[in-house]
């Protein structure tokens, strides 16, 4: 009898053709709608944490002055290679480390010259801030302690200087210092804030110091978290060996702060967050408005529907066989319409989400729900009359207008 | 053979003496009123009525004078206001929807004054109906459904659905899928009331084969005393009575 009227509701779909079609429309629409709009706002909110945490979701920046006066304040003294040495010997769960000290330069290479941040740091840099290395090589230990005049490109500048040309082994000049590319940086590109990240020169801190800046002061220091250290636990540690070191009293305010990218990205994800819950309910009222549409048609069809419904009964069906047969009818639309729908969204989610350049994340947990709310409304819909029409006596429904 | 007068009588006779004990059918002090106060109406006034096996009943009657009301009771599609209906002894009225439905399924045919044929649907798929729900395979129920259509003058028409049929022929296939079940009781609300003379007496002819052959028990209604004549039996009503209850001629002569 299943099988009997599982054929039936085919039969019964096929011949109300406009009335099948629009009832799916209805679902399809809803779990389209509902599913393209997350799987947008899903993707913006990963392609944010993508950029945080290729910044390194594990990175903690230590610069001077309070935290609540802005990273950089004035009277606040910087790091000294003492304080450097300090955390790397007496705080545990430290991955790599970089004290540096950076400022805008013209870097000239032959007639062309381009303006870029030139950061005097150490080896630990490119670890701690993610970057990989596309040619020649990195800063190393002995080029950072004898200050050797050596530098290392990032993807933009070696651009504007080299185009397709080779760059290692070339001399630049760097403001008033002359020296040798030793690698080039493989392009990252704009950070979550919209930093080139790639524009940047990087050269010994003591290079730096000597012939940059001046002076022997360490205005900011990177350091990586150990994977398996809780971040929050060693910038704890951090700070307190920092306020012994600059002889601030219990009580009194820091003049540095640690800076935890954990909980920035925490706090930017919230926001897009937030864009995702926006999409979301404008995705749920398409979803009603579908579910609207359904219940409009089946009520419509509800006259029509009522007489057949007796027409079955006068001729000898039973109740439970007409409710079984619309219950049928409206499960298969609703599921058609369903998968329709979920085909159509993610489509479109790809689309879009490939047109702006941000990642592909399809969530089960929306798709599931939305599917079954259609389904559910169609369902409820398709076999509510029905089961209101088979309770009525035959000649009632026959005479239903 | 029908105008073999002394065979039917014969017959008539027979089937009163068999069932002197148990009419097929009996409606006892059935009254059916539509609305209340003011404009209640009352279709069937305790109306009593009780038909035989095999008998060829045509119920005859004014416009409104509660004809389809009784048909309808009946056939179990309505019940009545008040009054007892028995089905070979069974009270009616104290079985559930499920088995008036079973009971209209294996045993009643009826054929609607409004035709009710479900709508865009073919004219074989409408008559094979009743058979899918009496479970009978499909290649059987498609001849079946093809012979009842046959029958009723529709051969080549199957695949047409009632927009694309006139309304005598909606009739027939109204009347097809009313006797492709082979029932026990057919139930008529004119079957005849769209069709020229010549189809009529072809449809009567029909009815009267198988009341006769199959033993087939017939109630129906018409307006027209030539078509009730191929009965056994004119029961007429008027304004909710029964006011005459004869054998037919062809009975009598
Ligand atoms: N659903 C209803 N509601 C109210 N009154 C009804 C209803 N159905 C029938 N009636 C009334 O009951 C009376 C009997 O109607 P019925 O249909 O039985 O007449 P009929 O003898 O079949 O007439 P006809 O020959 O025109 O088909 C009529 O007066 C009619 O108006
Ligand atoms: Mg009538």
């Amino acid at each position: 009898m299943i099988f009997a009227t599982f054929l039936m509701s085919l039969r019964e779909i096929r011949r109300n053709t406009m009335r099948s079609i629009l009832t799916m429309l209805g679902i399809v629409i809803g779990v389209a709608a509902v599913i393209t709009m997350t799987i947008i706002g899903e993707g913006a909110t990963q392609s944010v944490k993508n950029d945080i945490s290729a910044l390194g979701d594990n990175m903690l920046i230590v610069s001077p002055g309070a935290a609540r006066r802005g990273p950089v304040s004035s009277g606040s003294k910087s790091f000294t290679d003492a304080d450097v040495s300090a955390i790397e010997s007496q705080i545990g769960g430290i991955a790599a480390m970089a004290p540096a000290a950076s400022r805008g330069a013209t870097v000239v290479y032959g007639n062309l010259n381009v303006s870029t941040q030139v950061m005097g740091t150490t080896e630990g840099y490119v670890e701690v801030r993610g970057y990989k290395l596309a040619q020649g090589r990195l800063l190393n230990d002995v080029d950072v302690r004898s200050g050797t005049a050596v530098c290392v490109l990032g993807e933009t500048v070696r651009k504007a200087l080299f185009g397709t040309g080779d760059a290692i082994g070339t001399s630049l000049r760097v403001g008033k210092v002359t020296c040798t590319v030793v690698g080039v940086l493989a392009p990252k590109g704009s950070s979550a804030m919209g930093q080139d990240q790639d524009d940047v020169l990087l050269i010994p801190l003591r290079q730096f110091q000597r012939r940059m800046s001046g002076n022997r002061d360490i205005p900011t220091i990177y350091i990586s978290v150990d994977d398996s250290r809780p971040t929050a636990a060693v910038k704890a540690r951090i700070e307190a060996l920092l306020r012994e070191r600059r002889g601030i009293q219990r009580g009194s305010e820091d003049d540095f702060n640690v800076r935890d990218m954990a909980e920035i990205a925490a706090t930017v994800s919230s926001a897009t967050g937030a864009l995702t819950a926006l999409l979301g309910a404008i995705a749920a009222v398409s979803l009603l408005v579908g579910g609207i549409g359904i219940m409009n048609i089946m009520l419509v069809s509800v006259t029509e529907r009522t007489r057949e419904i007796g027409i079955r009964i006068a001729i000898g069906a039973l109740g439970r066989e007409v409710m079984l047969q619309f219950l049928t009818e409206a499960v298969v639309l609703s599921t058609l319409g369903g998968v329709i729908g979920i085909i159509t969204g993610v489509a479109m989610g790809f689309g879009v989400t490939s047109l702006m350049k941000i990642p592909f994340v399809p969530t089960p947990g929306i798709i599931i729900i939305s599917f079954a709310f259609s389904a559910i409304v169609g369902v409820a819909f398709g076999y509510l009359p029905a089961r209101k029409a088979a309770k009525l006596s035959p000649i009632e429904a026959l005479r239903h207008e | 053979m029908v105008s073999d007068a002394d065979q039917v009588s014969e017959r008539e006779a027979a089937i009163r003496a068999v069932n002197a004990i148990t009419p097929w059918f009996e409606l006892k002090q059935i009254s059916k009123i539509y609305g209340h106060g003011e404009s209640e109406v009352r279709a069937l006034d305790r109306i009593d009525l009780s038909i035989y096996a095999g008998e060829f009943v045509s119920v005859m009657g004014t416009s409104g004078s509660g004809k389809s009301t009784c048909m309808n009771i009946v056939g179990c599609l309505d019940v009545p206001t008040s009054g007892t209906y028995l089905f070979h002894g069974v009270d009616v009225g104290k079985l559930d929807r499920d088995q008036q439905a079973l009971l209209r399924r294996h045993y009643i045919g009826f054929v609607f004054q409004g035709f009710n044929l479900l709508a865009r649907t073919s004219a074989l798929e409408n008559v094979e109906l009743p058979l899918v729900y009496r479970r009978v395979a499909k290649s059987e129920r498609r001849e079946r459904a093809m012979r009842a259509l046959a029958e009723v003058g529709l051969a080549g028409r199957e695949g047409h659905t009632p927009a694309e049929l006139s309304g005598g022929q909606q009739q027939r296939v109204a009347i097809a899928r009313a006797l492709v079940t082979e029932p026990s009781l057919l139930l008529a609300d004119e079957p005849t009331g769209n069709l020229d003379s010549a189809r009529s007496e072809e449809i009567m002819q029909l009815l009267v084969r198988l009341n006769m052959e199959r033993s087939l028990t017939i109630a129906m209604v018409t307006h027209e005393p030539d078509m009730a004549e191929f009965g056994t039996r004119i029961v007429t009503f008027r304004d909710g009575h029964i006011i005459d209850d004869q054998p037919t001629k062809r009975m009598i002569a």
